[in-house]
């Protein structure tokens, strides 16, 4: 497979593009702006369309294209409510143009397709330098961004309250929201931008409560569905950006079934205590059964739990007994001790 | 300076952290209230009431440098107020959190602290450690690994307290905490900050539409309704006399048996807006 240069070329680019693709999408996940990337990239295929036409590289007029697609959105809805509509507007105006575009032009349609579903077994060594650059800059700007990118997106009103420029920060953001999807567009297209943009920081912030680890884990994701997905492309007839998309979205539903399974309602730790628990509990329910020796008919059972063998209920749930709980947790303490499974279980809606 | 403020004034020579004279509010075309005179001190706990839209978050916004008065002068620490003082925990009213997301509280309270610095901190364990303590000083410690999307009203609260506090401010500014609150919750975020007040010697606004379980607590309360402002101690302020003749219309405070108090006049005249 290595002694292609194409796949060497796709390995590369496609390196560099999950990297920045896995970290500006916990962002764009983060500020709820999944609609904006979208458009990016339809704005961007109108400016692509417009280059192939006139002669200069898709990857540049997808770059002019959603830069001014981004600026004018980012600067028509600033704080407006109706933020979805201006996009709407935009992008329907874009795709318009980008038709077009494509209809005037008299070359291969095969140049169309790729731009809307991503060829990155086509990257050329151009590409992949032009890549290596944008990449870099949006890094560099991620990195500088990162705290009041990150505390206005928390909270825009203590952020700007605090003297933040939450306008700059917004509109800079969108910028390199437009830069890394002209580059990602190469892997997965226009119309499948949200399996590397979106979806792995949707799986990742699932997975780790704090920022700096989900995009880690996001960008994990994002490497691992695009090296797996060239991969399995190399050896079958099928295109790459069918199984990045396919992987990215069976790992998304993987984590939230899984996560739900041990996110029982009423449970507000983290996972992994959450298994400590079970297994701790294991021997606590020995130790009560046989140490106390209380009869069996005058403890409490709870009733959705399920006493065998299943595991604790969805009700029951862990309050740690040397800890002080102030206030509003106090309700959770009051809760009884539930026979099958000895957890407690919580004294009402919270 | 009334009377009320002259006997504040004696009883305690704590610095005055925010002074306000002749102070006329609002945004241009249209006056919000005017020639407010009042001043809150290192330590003071005053609530400012009144009926909605009557300008309680306008006083705010001029506190944070987000808006100019329109007349007379506001001194915040000596100056004119400007955005972004470290000095001033801000709550506001609203906070959008994401039912979706699962970032840990601690990390609003950590952002807070250095979400103004430029550029990435790989090892910010300064900062967690002032998060945490933040968040124990509001009894919050325990929630400081959970996700936001996942608290009570009340336990956010908790966090958006420890979130002002984090940057050792001398003010602390409150938009409405207790309006999502039940009795219990409220009196029990009102308790802490009490705490807060009393242990740290920082002054906090807080702004409620009932000042009823506020009394115990209060230094002294700011009025603000029909384009007027009364401030001073709540048994001077909140009486019938005064208020009637601020207001210039029969204004009645009403006691009940437990001294809860109901003010009766005023948000029938107030200017629809």
């Amino acid at each position: 497979m290595w002694q292609y240069q194409f796949m060497q070329h796709a390995f590369e680019a496609g390196t560099m593009i999950a990297i920045v693709a896995g970290i500006i999408g916990y962002f764009v996940v983060l500020r709820r702006s999944a609609f904006v990337a979208h458009a990016y990239s339809e704005i961007g295929f109108a400016g692509a369309a417009g280059g192939i036409l006139v002669g200069i590289p898709p990857i540049y007029g997808m770059l002019l294209g959603s830069i001014f697609g981004g600026s004018s959105i980012a600067i028509l809805s600033r704080r407006s409510t109706h933020r979805d509509v201006y996009i709407g507007i935009i992008l329907a105006f874009a795709l318009g143009l980008g038709l077009l575009f494509l209809s005037l032009y008299t070359g291969y349609a095969t140049e169309a397709i790729s731009i809307l579903f991503g060829e990155i077994l086509g990257i050329a060594w151009g590409d992949v330098i032009n890549t290596a650059l944008f990449s870099i800059v949006i890094l560099v700007g991620i990195t500088l961004l990162y705290r009041p990118l990150l505390f206005s997106s928390l909270d825009e009103e203590v952020a700007e309250a605090k003297g933040l420029p939450t306008l700059f920060i917004g509109v800079a953001f969108l910028l390199l929201v437009a830069v890394a999807v002209s580059i990602a567009i190469q892997v997965t297209g226009v119309l499948l931008i949200f399996s590397l943009m979106v979806t792995p920081a949707a799986t990742a912030q699932h997975l780790a409560p704090r920022p700096s680890r989900a995009i880690l884990i996001s960008v994990l994701i994002a490497l691992a569905v695009t090296w797996i997905g060239l991969f399995v492309s190399f050896y079958t007839p099928y295109p790459a950006s069918f199984f990045i998309t396919c992987m990215a979205f069976v790992l998304y539903v993987l984590v939230r079934v899984f996560h739900h399974k041990i996110r029982a309602p009423g449970e507000q730790k983290g996972w992994r205590e959450r298994i400590s628990t079970l297994s701790r509990n294991q021997s606590s329910r020995a130790v009560s059964a046989n140490a106390l020796g209380r009869p069996a008919a005058l403890r409490f059972k709870y009733k959705d739990c399920r006493p065998s063998g299943g595991g604790p209920g969805p009700f029951c749930i862990r309050v740690p007994s040397g800890l002080s709980l102030a206030g509003a947790d106090r309700t959770r303490k009051v809760g009884n001790i539930c026979e099958a499974c000895s957890l407690r279980t919580p004294s009402g809606p919270r | 300076m009334n009377v009320a403020e002259n006997r504040i004034f004696t009883q305690k020579a704590e610095p005055v952290l925010v002074e306000a004279q002749n102070l006329t509010a609002g945004y241009p075309g249209r006056t919000v209230w005017r020639e407010a005179n009042f001043t809150i001190r290192k330590g003071e706990f005053v609530a400012i009431i009144g009926p909605n839209a009557a300008g309680k978050t306008t006083l705010f916004r001029l506190l944070l440098g987000m808006m100019r008065p329109l007349g007379g002068s506001i001194k915040l620490f000596g100056s004119e107020p400007k955005r972004g003082s470290p000095r001033i925990g801000y709550v506001p009213q609203q906070h959008i959190i994401d039912d979706e997301s699962h970032i840990e509280s601690m990390e609003i309270v950590r952002l807070a602290l250095s979400g103004r610095k430029w550029g990435f901190s790989l090892f910010a364990n300064d900062d967690r450690k002032a998060a945490i303590s933040a968040l124990e000083g509001v009894g919050a410690a325990d929630l400081a690994r959970q996700p936001l999307a996942e608290l009570s009203g009340g336990e956010l609260q908790r966090i958006f307290l420890a979130e002002a506090l984090v940057s050792n401010p001398d003010l602390l500014l409150l938009d409405e905490p207790l309006s999502n609150l039940d009795m219990r919750r409220e009196r029990e975020l009102l308790r802490l900050v009490n705490d807060v007040v009393r242990t740290r010697d920082v002054a906090a606004l807080l702004i409620a539409h009932n000042i009823n379980p506020l009394m115990p607590y209060l230094d002294k309360v700011i009025y603000i309704a029909n384009g007027k402002v009364a401030s001073g101690k709540p048994d001077e302020v909140l009486t019938s006399e005064r208020l009637s003749a601020l207001y210039e219309i029969p204004v009645e405070v009403m006691r009940d048996s437990r001294g809860n108090l109901a003010i009766i006049g005023i948000e029938g005249h107030h200017r629809d807006e």
